[in-house]
C-alpha cells in the first residue's frame, strides 16, 4: 500500500529538512564560535568558518579556570552514581518482580508514590536533610541521594517481568542461592535493560545541576554543570567572552554526545521495552 | 500489577526457601528503600516541619530552643500578607503560568508533528531526522543555555537573521516587556493597583516577557525530541494498517490524522501532557543561569524563588512553604488535566500508563529540563 499523496511526502521532506537544520544549527554555530576570537564572535557570529581560527578560548579554559577539576569531579560523581544506581535499581527491580515476600506490595506502592514527587519541589527539603546529616558540601551529599531512583527501579522490574521465570528454575534446583541466581542467571539476561539504565544514569548524573547547587558550596566540589554555570551566568567582567562559554559548552557536551552516538539505536528505540501486555 | 499478587506464600515444610526469599526480598530492596526514604520521604517531613517554624537556617531546625512554631505564618507571608515576599511570589507564579501556557501546547504539538512526519513509511533518512530532533534532549541545560545566550545576544545570530529580513530584533534577554502589553494601549490607573498576590491586574495580563520567550523556545527545543519518541512508540502501536484502511475509505490525510491517529494516541498524549505540566512548573536551571540578566524579574519561577529564600535570604521556612504550595499547584494541575482528558468510556490501562510515565521521566531526567525529568523520581 503506497502513500497516496506524493506531493505531501515532498512537502513533508522540505519541512523536516528545514526543521532538522534548525535543530542542528545551534550546535554547529557553538562549535565554530568556540574557535573564534572574542571580537569576531561579537562582530560576525554567523560565520560558520572562523576567519582567524584560534584555540585561545580552550587554552583559557584550561589555564585560567578550574575546568580540569570540574571535569574530574563530574567523572567521579557520574561513574560512582551510575555503577551503584544500576546495581541498586536492578536489585530492587528484581525483588519486586521475582521474590515473594511480605511487604512487597507496600514497597512497590512506595516507589510508585515517590515516582510522582516532583524533584525540584524536593530541592529545598533535600538540602535540609543533607545539612542535618552533616553531608552538606561533601562528595557524600552530592552522590548518595542520587544512588537509587524510582523510575530506574520501575524500568528494571518491567524487564524482569518479561523474562520467563522458568529460566531460573534450573539454577534453583542446582541449589544456587537467591543472589547467585539473580547475579549469574537472570541479570545477564537483562543486559538490554541494564545498558539502557546505564546510559540514562550516566547522562542524567552528568547533566545534573540543581542537586549540586543545593548540596555543596565549595569551589573545589564544582562539577562541570555548576562550574560552567558560573561562567555562563558570570557577571560579564571583560566583555561577553562568548568563545570561552561556547568552548565550555562544547567540552561538557562531548561525553554525552559520544554516549549518544555510540548507543543511539538503543537510546532512541521506541519499541515499548519489555511490554508483554 | 499482575506480578504483585497478594496470595500468601504457601507454607512448605522446608519453610527456609520462602523464609529465605523474604529475607532476600528485604535485603534486595533495602538500599533503594534507605536512599529513597532518607533523601525523598524524610525531606518532605522535615520541610513540612520547617514550613511551620521561624527557623533562620542556623544550627538544626530540630530540638532547637531558638526555633518557634509560627503556624501558618510562612504560608501567609506568600499569600495574604501585604509584603514584598508575597509580591515576589505572585510575580513568580505569573511568570510560570505563562511559561506553562506556552511551552506545554507548543512542545506537545511540535513533538506530535515530528513523530508523525518521522514515522512515514516512505521517508528516507529516518535515523538522521530522529537523531537531529532528539540530540538536544540529551545535552546539559547549562550548555544549551550558554548557547542560547550567544544566539539571542543583542547583536547575535538571531537578530542578524531577522535583520536580513528587515526586521529589527529586540534585545532579547534584556527585554522585560510582556508580549501582551506590547499589543495593548496604556491601561486605566485602576489596573495598576496591587491585586491578587500583590501583583496588579495589568501585570497579570502582561504575557511572557520577551526574555522569557527565549526560555520558552529553549524548553520547546530541548523537550520536543523526547516527547517525539514517546509519540513514536504510541504510533508504532497503532500500526499502519488502520490508517491505510482509513485512507482507502477516502479519508484525506488531515482527516485521518484527527479522526484516527489523535484518538488512538490519546493515552500517549495523556502521558506527554502530564510530564509536560510537571516539568514546566519546575523550571529552575535556566532561571538560575539568567538571574543576572536585566529582565531576570520576569523569569523568576517559584522553584527559583524558593531557592533564593533558603540560600540568600535565610528564610528556609518561607522556602519550604513555597515548595509545598508549588507541590499543590502541580498536583492540582495534573488532576485537572486528567479530569479534562479522562476517557469515560474505557477504563485506562494503569499499568501501561505507569510504564510510559516512568520511561518518559527517566528520559527527561537525562536532559536540559532536568527539573522536568528528575521530576518524577
Amino acid at each position: 500500500m503506497k502513500e497516496r499523496v506524493t506531493g505531501g511526502l515532498i512537502t513533508g521532506y522540505v519541512v523536516l529538512v528545514v526543521l532538522a537544520l534548525l535543530y542542528i544549527y545551534p550546535f554547529v554555530i557553538a562549535v565554530s564560535g568556540s574557535f573564534k576570537t572574542d571580537q569576531e564572535a561579537n562582530a560576525d557570529p554567523m560565520a560558520l568558518i572562523p576567519e582567524t581560527f584560534t584555540f585561545a578560548a580552550y587554552e583559557r579554559l584550561f589555564t585560567g579556570t578550574d575546568l580540569p577539576l570540574w571535569a574530574t569531579n563530574s567523572f567521579v560523581v557520574t561513574i560512582v552514581v551510575t555503577v551503584f544506581r544500576v546495581f541498586f535499581d536492578s536489585l530492587a527491580g528484581y525483588a519486586l518482580s521475582r521474590l515473594r515476600f511480605r511487604g512487597r506490595n507496600t514497597v512497590f506502592a512506595l516507589f510508585i508514590a515517590v515516582l510522582a514527587v516532583p524533584s525540584v519541589v524536593l530541592m529545598i527539603p533535600r538540602f535540609l536533610v543533607i545539612k542535618e546529616l552533616g553531608l552538606y558540601d561533601t562528595y557524600g551529599g552530592m552522590i548518595i541521594p542520587l544512588l537509587a531512583d524510582a523510575a530506574g527501579i520501575f524500568i528494571m522490574k518491567q524487564f524482569f517481568d518479561s523474562i520467563p521465570a522458568s529460566i531460573e528454575e534450573a539454577a534453583r534446583i542446582d541449589g544456587a542461592g537467591v543472589f547467585r541466581t539473580f547475579w549469574s542467571v537472570t541479570l545477564p539476561m537483562a543486559a538490554p535493560a541494564l545498558i539502557t539504565l546505564t546510559i540514562l544514569s550516566f547522562q542524567g548524573s552528568w547533566n545534573e545541576f540543581a542537586h549540586f547547587v543545593i548540596s555543596r558550596q565549595s569551589p573545589d566540589l564544582h562539577t562541570l554543570t555548576t562550574g560552567v554555570g558560573t561562567l555562563v551566568s558570570g557577571q560579564l567582567g571583560s566583555g561577553t567572552q562568548f568563545p570561552l562559554k561556547l568552548a565550555a559548552a562544547v567540552l561538557m557536551t562531548i561525553p554525552v554526545a559520544i554516549m549518544f552516538f555510540v548507543f543511539q539505536k538503543r537510546i532512541m528505540s521506541t519499541t515499548e521495552g519489555g511490554e508483554k501486555g | 500489577m499482575g506480578a504483585t499478587s497478594t496470595a500468601p506464600a504457601p507454607r512448605t515444610r522446608r519453610g527456609s526457601a520462602r523464609g529465605g526469599e523474604t529475607a532476600a526480598g528485604w535485603l534486595f530492596t533495602l538500599p533503594a528503600i534507605l536512599i529513597i526514604g532518607v533523601f525523598l520521604v524524610a525531606p518532605i517531613a522535615l520541610a513540612l516541619w520547617v514550613s511551620f517554624t521561624d527557623w533562620n537556617g542556623r544550627n538544626s531546625p530540630l530540638f532547637n530552643d531558638n526555633v518557634e512554631v509560627v503556624g501558618l505564618d510562612n504560608y501567609a507571608a506568600i499569600t495574604t500578607d501585604d509584603s514584598l515576599t508575597r509580591e515576589l511570589f505572585g510575580r513568580s507564579i505569573r511568570n510560570n503560568v505563562y511559561y506553562v501556557l506556552f511551552v506545554v501546547p507548543l512542545q506537545t504539538a511540535l513533538a506530535l508533528f515530528l513523530a508523525v512526519q518521522v514515522n512515514r513509511r516512505l521517508l528516507r533518512g529516518k535515523g538522521f531526522f530522529r537523531t537531529a530532533f532528539y540530540f538536544p534532549s540529551v545535552t546539559s541545560s547549562i550548555a544549551i543555555t550558554g548557547v542560547f545566550l550567544f544566539l539571542f545576544a543583542s547583536t547575535g545570530v538571531v537578530n542578524r537573521v531577522l535583520a536580513l529580513m528587515s526586521v529589527e530584533g529586540p534585545n532579547w534577554f534584556a527585554d522585560p516587556r510582556g508580549i501582551i502589553h506590547l499589543l495593548l494601549p496604556q491601561p486605566p490607573a485602576s489596573w495598576l493597583e496591587p491585586g491578587f498576590l500583590g501583583v496588579s491586574a495589568w501585570e497579570w495580563i502582561a504575557g511572557p516577557s520577551i526574555a522569557q520567550c527565549v526560555l520558552i523556545l529553549l524548553a520547546v527545543f530541548t523537550t520536543s525530541g523526547t516527547f517525539m519518541l514517546l509519540f513514536l512508540a504510541g504510533l508504532q502501536n497503532i500500526g499502519p494498517e488502520i490508517r491505510e484502511a482509513a485512507l482507502m475509505d477516502g479519508a484525506g490525510p488531515i482527516r485521518s490524522f484527527f479522526s484516527i491517529t489523535v484518538p488512538m494516541l490519546k493515552p500517549t498524549l495523556f502521558t506527554v501532557l502530564t510530564l509536560g505540566l510537571i516539568g514546566t512548573w519546575q523550571v529552575f536551571d535556566q532561571v538560575y543561569l539568567t538571574r543576572g540578566t536585566p529582565a531576570a524579574s520576569t523569569l523568576t519561577s517559584p522553584a527559583y524563588l524558593a531557592f533564593q529564600q533558603a540560600f540568600t535570604d535565610n528564610e528556609p521556612g518561607i522556602a519550604a512553604a513555597i515548595a509545598f504550595v508549588l507541590f499543590l499547584i502541580i498536583i492540582a494541575m495534573t488532576l485537572i488535566q486528567r479530569w479534562v482528558l479522562a476517557d469515560r468510556d474505557e477504563p485506562r490501562n494503569r499499568r501501561r500508563e505507569r510504564r510510559r510515565l516512568a520511561e518518559g521521566a527517566a528520559r527527561l531526567q537525562v536532559g536540559p529540563t532536568a527539573g522536568a525529568g528528575g521530576g518524577l523520581t
